[in-house]
């Protein structure tokens, strides 16, 4: 591989194969099952769903920067399952699939990415801006590594009113470069803050690769250096993702600090759909897609005895079904009219139009 | 130190400093409301660079009065989340050219996340930082960077220039739902008032004219207006009458009474530690010619910083600072 992941505890993504051991083939209705299977379905939403914005964009449908998420769906899914609804969670422009793996239903992802007052933010945010208080989703942050104060923020919020919540923040391989990056990571160790650092390592910062933006390229141990527990994950695999997101937040709700999860990932997509991808090489994207977390996870249940070739087109079907609910919605939603232009600026205002 | 052994500076009476009645705010703040926690660089044991929260520590614990690390962004940007989770941080930068390091988070955070998100979320956080020059602390720690934060939607931004506007702001500040920026002119902290005791709320929303005349409107804010004043008693000598406006609040403009003060008088000097380009005094200037052109007998002075980074020796930075004596020759030329 041309650009792998670095630093001592580099891993290479592994050969397809079931993670855990499921049981026979009549366990179609086992927790086990039914967990692999919800899994398979909220990675296959992101994955539908994103690819449905590609044929809107090109259709002109949808304008702005939009930056995909597919290859990454293990992450914003397997994370999620650690999280509950009290938590928070502050994201990045790449953010469809932590709203959806956050439960933002997609008719609000997608009016939003048609600019229609039904969005998850009226409009006003598009693609990198996808909000919802009550779900506390709290962005959509299109400035690399902006995110992080916030979450400490919030974090801090949690930790005077000794609440058990986490705040969850996800970032990439270039906001590790940031100085907010740096600045927050020592904060939230300082204080002990009760934030979760998802770093999702896609190897590229927009097109500079992993080794021309950081000396030291194992990100994992230059976090530990904050004195905070940091481990990096295979984060082409939702189970692995999932069992080091909940071992993170069980300690930090029982009061150990923040602790930073390096995702090892990879976007088989171009940085958004502006970017030609003339930075990477064609081999090594397609040795990326042999570890696709969404066929992995469906044929290692299908080896497994867990999945067959009905139950997945099911899934399928469901999902195609409510994507096409949710662009059809946005397509028959209001748009905003002119003379709303200046709400939403400050609170007084609409106090006063109110 | 106990705060009991500083209740006031002066328990006898109503006169104050400015910093003791910016104290007394943050004091009453903390102690009338759970929510409210003050953090920055020194604040705590050291007592604030400046001296504004000595004894607050020892009152009211390290959780609400919290040093932090000399990292603007991340501390700024924690004031940011903690308001969105519901608390009302007031937050202090020690001077406004640092709070540049933390300009990300103002500008792209805090005075914008209301609107990213479609009215969802609102940042109810007081910044709090000194600006000005007059102390020969040189380039980087003497501009009035202010003017900037004013061209930006979605803020607030305060210039307390009384001892009662100091101890009476913060308060209105903190009722306010969104980021108010909170400029403490560097030369203010030992000036000596009595607090009116009629006054124990202010309107956020309205400038103040602090001496009423009839020939010329002397606009002015923060360190400003005390040498506004002083010219217009300079220029009572001289038969001219100027009223001065202290503009308090510095976004939202208060209009009316800025261009109110000019229909009566006709004339108009506006006074800016800002630098003249592109700065505050422009965007009044401006305003009142669009407002009030035609009642005007004479065009808008402008007495500002000169174009160039404050410089440490004492008759340079003096010269380079608007100054009684130059109002005052603004005013000559208007009235003439």
């Amino acid at each position: 591989m041309a650009t792998a992941h670095g630093g001592t505890s580099a891993e290479t993504p592994k050969a397809k194969r079931p993670r855990r051991a499921h049981g026979p083939a009549t366990a179609s209705r086992t927790p086990v099952a039914a967990h692999d299977l919800d899994l398979l379905r909220r990675m296959l939403l992101i994955r539908r769903f994103e690819e449905r914005c590609v044929e809107l964009y090109s259709a002109a449908a949808i304008r702005g920067f939009v930056h995909l998420y597919i290859g990454e769906e293990a992450v914003a899914v397997g994370v999620h399952q650690a999280l509950d609804e009290r938590d928070a969670v502050v994201s990045t422009y790449r953010e469809h699939g932590h709203a959806l793996a956050r439960g933002i239903p997609p008719e609000a992802v997608m009016a939003e990415m048609y600019g229609k007052t039904t969005g998850c933010s009226h409009g006003r945010g598009g693609s990198m801006h996808l909000f919802d208080a009550d779900r506390r989703f709290y962005g959509g942050n299109a400035i690399v590594g902006g995110g992080l104060p916030l979450a400490a923020g919030l974090a801090l919020a949690d930790r005077l009113r000794s609440d058990r919540r986490v705040t969850c923040c996800f970032f990439g391989d270039g906001a590790f470069a940031e100085g907010e990056f740096h600045e927050t990571a020592n904060l939230a160790a300082l204080w002990g803050l009760p934030v979760l650092f998802v770093c999702e390592n896609n190897l590229y910062a927009m097109g500079t690769a992993l080794a021309r933006e950081h000396a030291q390229t194992d990100l994992a141990m230059r976090a530990a250096s904050y004195g905070m527990a940091a481990w990096a994950v295979d984060g082409m695999d939702v189970h692995a993702v999932e069992k080091a997101a909940r071992g993170a937040v069980e300690s930090m709700r029982a009061g150990s600090g923040p602790h930073f999860l390096e995702m090892r990932t990879y976007r088989f997509r171009a940085h958004s759909m502006y970017d030609p991808d003339r930075y990477r090489a064609k081999e090594e994207v397609e040795e990326w897609k042999r570890h696709d977390p969404v066929t992995g996870l469906a044929d290692g249940m299908r080896t497994a005895g867990l999945l067959d070739t009905a139950t997945l087109d099911d899934v399928e079907h469901q999902v195609a079904e409510e994507i096409d609910h949710a662009v059809r919605a946005a397509e028959q939603a209001p748009e905003e009219p002119p003379e709303d232009l200046l709400l939403h600026v400050t609170g007084r205002y609409e106090e006063a139009q109110a | 130190m106990s705060t009991r052994t500083r209740p006031r500076a002066h328990p006898d009476d109503d006169t104050t400093t400015y910093r003791d009645a910016l104290r007394e705010a943050l004091r009453e703040a903390l102690a009338s409301d759970d929510r409210v926690f003050l953090m920055g660089e020194d604040v705590g044991r050291y007592g604030g660079c400046f001296g504004v929260s000595l004894g607050l520590l020892e009152e009211f614990g390290p959780d609400r009065v919290r040093d932090t690390p000399l990292s603007e962004s991340a501390f700024v940007g924690a004031g940011i989340g903690a308001a969105l989770a519901g608390l009302r941080p007031v937050v202090e930068i020690m001077t406004v050219n640092f709070s540049l390091l933390a300009l990300d988070q103002i500008l792209n955070n805090a005075a914008t996340l209301r609107h990213m998100s479609g009215g969802q979320l609102g940042v109810p956080l007081v910044i709090r930082m000194t600006t000005g020059a007059g102390r020969q602390l040189a380039a980087q720690h003497s501009h009035s960077l202010e003017g900037w934060y004013a061209h930006i939607p979605g803020l607030r931004v305060l210039a307390p220039a009384t001892v009662d506007d100091a101890r009476h702001m913060l308060s209105a500040a903190l009722a306010d739902p969104d980021p108010v920026m909170f400029f403490e002119h560097g030369s203010l902290y030992n000036a000596a008032g009595t607090l009116d005791p009629a006054i124990q709320e202010v309107d956020l929303d309205r400038a103040a004219v602090r001496r009423e005349g009839t020939d010329v409107t002397v606009v002015a804010y923060g360190g400003c207006v005390s040498k506004a004043l002083e010219a217009a008693e300079q220029l009572s000598g001289e038969g001219i009458s100027a009223e001065v406006v202290d503009l308090r609040t510095l976004r939202p403009l208060d209009d009316a009474t800025i261009v109110g003060s000019v229909r009566r008088t006709h004339r108009a000097v506006v006074v800016d530690e800002g630098w003249r380009s592109g700065s505050l005094s422009a965007e009044i200037a401006s305003r009142i010619c669009e407002q009030a052109f035609f009642e005007l007998d004479s065009p808008v002075e402008r007495v500002c910083s000169a174009e160039v980074p404050i410089p440490y020796a004492h008759r340079l930075e003096e010269a380079a600072l608007p100054q009684p004596a130059g109002i005052v020759a603004a005013a000559h030329r208007v009235v003439s």
